[in-house]
């Protein structure tokens, strides 16, 4: 536990990219199996030990320390994690666990057990293990290792190229004993090919103005950037088939129509309660439930192999491109423990397929791997495989045709009008299907983000490094006299943006809610944000009735009084 | 007799009215006892300033000419009489020359702590507790959360780093009066004599120090021509050149920090440090109630920091606490 608390501590501290790189590098040369494959899991949050939530690590600590003293304790660290590892008083010495025994321990047990325990490995580590062990445990490591790069540090390690890593990574669970087998030399490179799991996907880059210049039209194909969210569906004659998120949690059981996850014996392999990175979850749907769902359309999807695509929501009643409702409808369907089958029937869902991983034969029982395929050979294949599934829920993404770049603009710029569609991809016409994100195979050119100048009206501190300074902003519009809050943003600004905006924070606080901070928000007193965002949701929860999605800050507005901030007609207008 | 006849807030600073004098006061004054060397504590324009030996020459080393109309200076432990007031200055740990100031008027004892920690410190006199009534604490640490690791294990943090990236320079911020000396002096006593490149900010105190006493050893300006010189060593700056321009031309350097707040790792992110170094010249949390427990005192008066959490654990103890709110002193804050 030492080992991997000491590389976590290492990772958090080290701000580049390289050194981190060279912390992994080192870890994996010292640590043997099945650490090594843990800590891995846990970097790259593939180790899912959700008994410990929050509430129970408070639970524990008001047991030993007074309440008041852990919420200041707690207001001034930013990190519960943190607090509790720091507060902890040690108990007496004695010989502290190791990593594979806590994860072990921890899959075996249930909350109360998880209870029980977890005061008594506290105990026996010090400051640094107490902390690593809680992030551990609750899933926030937060160090800022991302699956690609703990793949690079693998690579690097290993000496194995990363596109092959890639290839096999999903197909194992931690430790991934296999996996170290063969990296290290010890085994022959095992298959990933035939199981029903997630392969990482090819992932585009941002196109910009200079690449223009430099790319051929007449290389490459266009499709619509689909608003909904990317899916891998693998499905074999006999075994069933699953539905995986873009990060590969198995979300089959959020979408019975599509998966017969449970109920209908179709699925040979055990299902992970997994799910939950995503934001979706499914554990909870009733075999009545599926049955009645299936009967929407008289059988779950039949699809044999393995392909990419987009999972959106339809308008009831409606088929086709045209029945495609935008991401706000679809999102009613994510983040649900239980899926009524009223919900099923009010937001029905299908898959917009854009590209094939793997080809099955006629009986659906064998697969090719036609990753190594040019685009159009696979898209040739994608239109058979979806032409033979022929169901009204699995459609095809329409290719583009255009002749020169500005062409595919204009296209682009009336897809703007369209509330599923958020710009164009660009596809290679050679490019094999290749994991990760490959340079010049694949682009994507979104649609511009829509700008509104809005007036800070609350901040709020943040979290872990910014524990000490006002960085989440909510911000309004004006509707008449009044401003209303229509969204809330922790990003876009510079570190020097960030002390300019706490100072103003602090300078200009009228009232304090809490955490909270009311700041002035006067018309002719008050700070101007420009934000900028992708889309507008219907909300509710909002007094202006409007959420913007993924707003961020774009410019702060010293120039303008919060006057001249935008109207909240402005944002409506965006939601039609 | 009350303990605010002795000593009463006034928005100048603490001011004691049978002495008629002032104690770290944020506003020239007739009279001042200074506790210590550190800019918020030691305000320069006052007519008579009361304090160490050391301190008087660490104000003078400062501040110069502006430092105080007149110093008169004390040993520790030395008695003298102030007005009504015996005014005695006893050891406060914190930097050289520090001291606590114990007020005795008519059986009323009152400690006025100054900044203070109880860790050893080659560099000063170690903090000695004193009975009284009153106990004038500082709080910067006051959290439960810092529970500081012994100094030892920090000092052992940079001795690996720099095995392990010798051909790094490693840049470490600490203050340039106190942490910066108590640095040098525990890697010195640790047996560790290689030279080290010190910030112009620092070294005429680090002369101070010598002259006091201290073994800083071989100490070399950091300068542009010794970072092309010599092999990549250890250099020692003021946290605030840590991000300059300054410190860019150690290249690729590990950036470290000394300070207490290194404790939470969200502040050594936020400061970009890659080597946080938890060492401080302040109490931390169990020193803290040790020493409020030691001075046996029943009221307790809280000076700045983090006054909500000792107020608090005063409470349970069943202890008188009250915070002074004295703005103007930033602790380590500053650092």
């Amino acid at each position: 536990m030492k080992d991997f608390s000491n590389l976590l501590e290492n990772l958090l501290c080290q701000p580049a990219r390289n050194g981190k790189l060279a912390l992994l590098v080192d870890y994996l040369n010292r640590t043997p199996d099945p650490d090594r494959g843990y800590s891995l899991a846990a970097l790259c949050g593939d180790l899912v030990l959700d008994e410990v939530k929050p509430g129970l690590l408070r639970a524990l600590i008001e047991e030993r320390a007074d309440p008041i003293l852990f919420r200041l304790s707690y207001d001034f660290v930013g990190d519960l994690s943190e607090t509790i590892a720091l507060m902890w008083e040690p108990g007496e010495a004695a010989e502290p666990p190791g990593l594979a025994q806590i994860v072990e321990s921890m899959r075996a047990m249930s909350k109360a057990e998880a209870r029980r325990r977890l005061p008594g490995w506290l105990d026996t580590l010090d400051g640094t293990g107490r902390w690593a062990l809680l992030k551990l445990v609750t899933g926030a490591l937060r160090v800022g290792v991302s699956t690609g790069l703990a793949k690079q540090a693998l690579s690097q390690w290993s000496g194995v190229a990363q596109t092959e890593i890639e290839e096999v990574w999903h197909g194992f669970a931690p430790p991934y004993l296999p996996l170290f087998a063969w990296l290290s030399g010890a085994a022959a490179r095992p298959s990933a090919c035939d199981a029903l799991c997630f392969h990482s996907p090819m992932l585009a880059h941002p196109i910009d103005d200079a690449d223009f210049e430099r790319l051929e039209p007449g290389d490459f194909k266009a499709e619509w950037k689909w608003d909904g969210i990317r899916v891998q569906l693998k499905g074999r004659s006999g075994a069933g088939a699953r539905l995986f998120s873009r990060s590969g949690d198995d979300i089959s059981a959020a979408f019975p129509e599509l998966v017969a996850s449970s109920g209908e014996g179709l699925d040979l392999l055990p299902l992970p309660a997994s799910g939950e990175r995503a934001g979706v979850r499914g554990g909870g749907v009733s075999p009545d439930v599926v049955r009645k769902a299936s009967g929407v359309h008289g059988h779950p999807l039949v699809f044999a192999g393995g392909l990419d695509g987009e999972l959106v929501a339809l308008e009831p009643g409606k088929t086709g491109l045209e029945a495609v409702a935008s991401f706000s409808t679809l999102q009613q369907r994510l983040n649900r423990k239980t899926i009524s089958a009223a919900m099923l029937a009010r937001i029905p869902v299908a898959i917009i397929a854009y590209d094939l991983l793997f080809a099955a034969d006629a009986s659906g029982e064998n697969w090719t791997d036609v990753r190594p395929l040019p685009f159009l050979e696979r898209r040739r294949l994608l239109e058979q495989a979806v032409a033979k599934a022929d169901d009204p829920r699995l459609l095809l993404s329409p290719l583009l045709s255009f002749e020169h770049w500005d062409a595919l603009a204009a296209q682009r710029a009336v897809s703007a009008e369209h509330p599923s569609v958020e710009g164009v991809m660009l596809k290679r016409k050679a490019s094999p299907y290749i994991a990760g994100r490959p340079k010049g195979e694949w682009f994507k050119w979104k649609r511009d983000a829509h700008l509104l100048d809005c007036v800070v009206m609350y901040a709020q501190r943040g979290h872990g490094k910014r524990a000490s300074l006002y960085s989440d902003y909510t911000f309004g519009l004006w509707s008449g006299d009044a401003l209303l809050p229509v969204g809330k943003a922790y990003f876009g600004f510079t570190d020097a943006e960030l002390a300019q905006l706490d100072r103003f924070v602090r300078q200009n606080t009228v009232q304090k809610f809490g955490p909270v901070r009311e700041v002035v928000h006067a018309s002719d007193n008050g700070l101007v944000l420009e934000i900028a965002f992708e889309g507008v949701q219907v909300s509710p929860r909002h007094k202006s009735g409007y959420a913007m999605r993924f707003p961020r800050i774009n410019r702060i507005r010293r120039d303008k009084r919060p006057a001249e901030a935008d109207q909240l007609e402005a944002l409506a207008k965006l939601a039609r | 007799m009350r303990p605010q006849d002795l000593a009463v807030l006034r928005p100048e600073g603490l001011f004691c009215p049978p002495g008629d004098f002032l104690i770290d006061p944020l506003r020239p004054a007739a009279r001042a006892v200074i506790t210590h060397g550190h800019s918020d504590h030691a305000r320069p324009g006052h007519d008579e300033v009361i304090c160490t030996e050391a301190t008087a020459a660490i104000m003078q080393a400062r501040l110069g000419e502006r430092a105080a109309g007149r110093f008169s200076t004390l040993r520790y432990g030395e008695k003298v009489r102030i007005g009504e007031v015996d005014v005695t200055l006893v050891p406060a740990g914190h930097v050289l020359g520090s001291a606590q100031v114990l007020l005795e008027w008519r059986g009323l004892r009152i400690v006025f702590s100054g900044d203070y920690k109880r860790d050893a410190d080659p560099t000063c006199a170690p903090f000695e507790p004193v009975r009284c009534h009153v106990f004038i604490t500082e709080a910067t640490f006051g959290l439960p959360v810092f529970r500081r690791p012994p100094p030892g294990d920090e000092l052992e943090k940079l001795r690996l780093s720099m095995a392990r990236a010798p051909e790094r320079w490693h840049v470490v911020g600490a203050y340039a009066l106190g942490k910066a000396q108590r640095l040098v002096a525990e890697i010195r006593a640790a047996g560790d004599d290689r030279a080290i490149a010190m910030h112009g900010a620092a070294i005429k105190i680090c002369e101070l120090y010598q002259n006091f006493g201290a073994k800083l050893g071989a100490l070399e300006p950091a300068s542009a021509e010794s970072t092309k010189s010599s092999a990549p060593g250890l250099v020692i700056c003021p946290p605030s050149a840590l991000q300059d321009r300054w410190s860019q031309k150690f290249g690729d350097a590990v950036r470290g920090m000394a300070s207490g707040w290194m404790q939470i790792k969200g502040r050594a992110r936020q400061r970009n440090v890659e080597l946080p170094l938890i060492l401080s010249d302040h109490a931390d949390w169990p020193a803290l109630q040790q020493t409020i427990l030691d001075t046996g005192a029943e009221e307790i008066w809280i000076t700045h920091g983090q006054e909500d959490a000792l107020m608090r654990w005063c409470d349970l103890r069943g202890l008188f606490a009250r915070p002074l709110n004295l703005h103007g002193y930033e602790g380590e804050e500053a650092e």
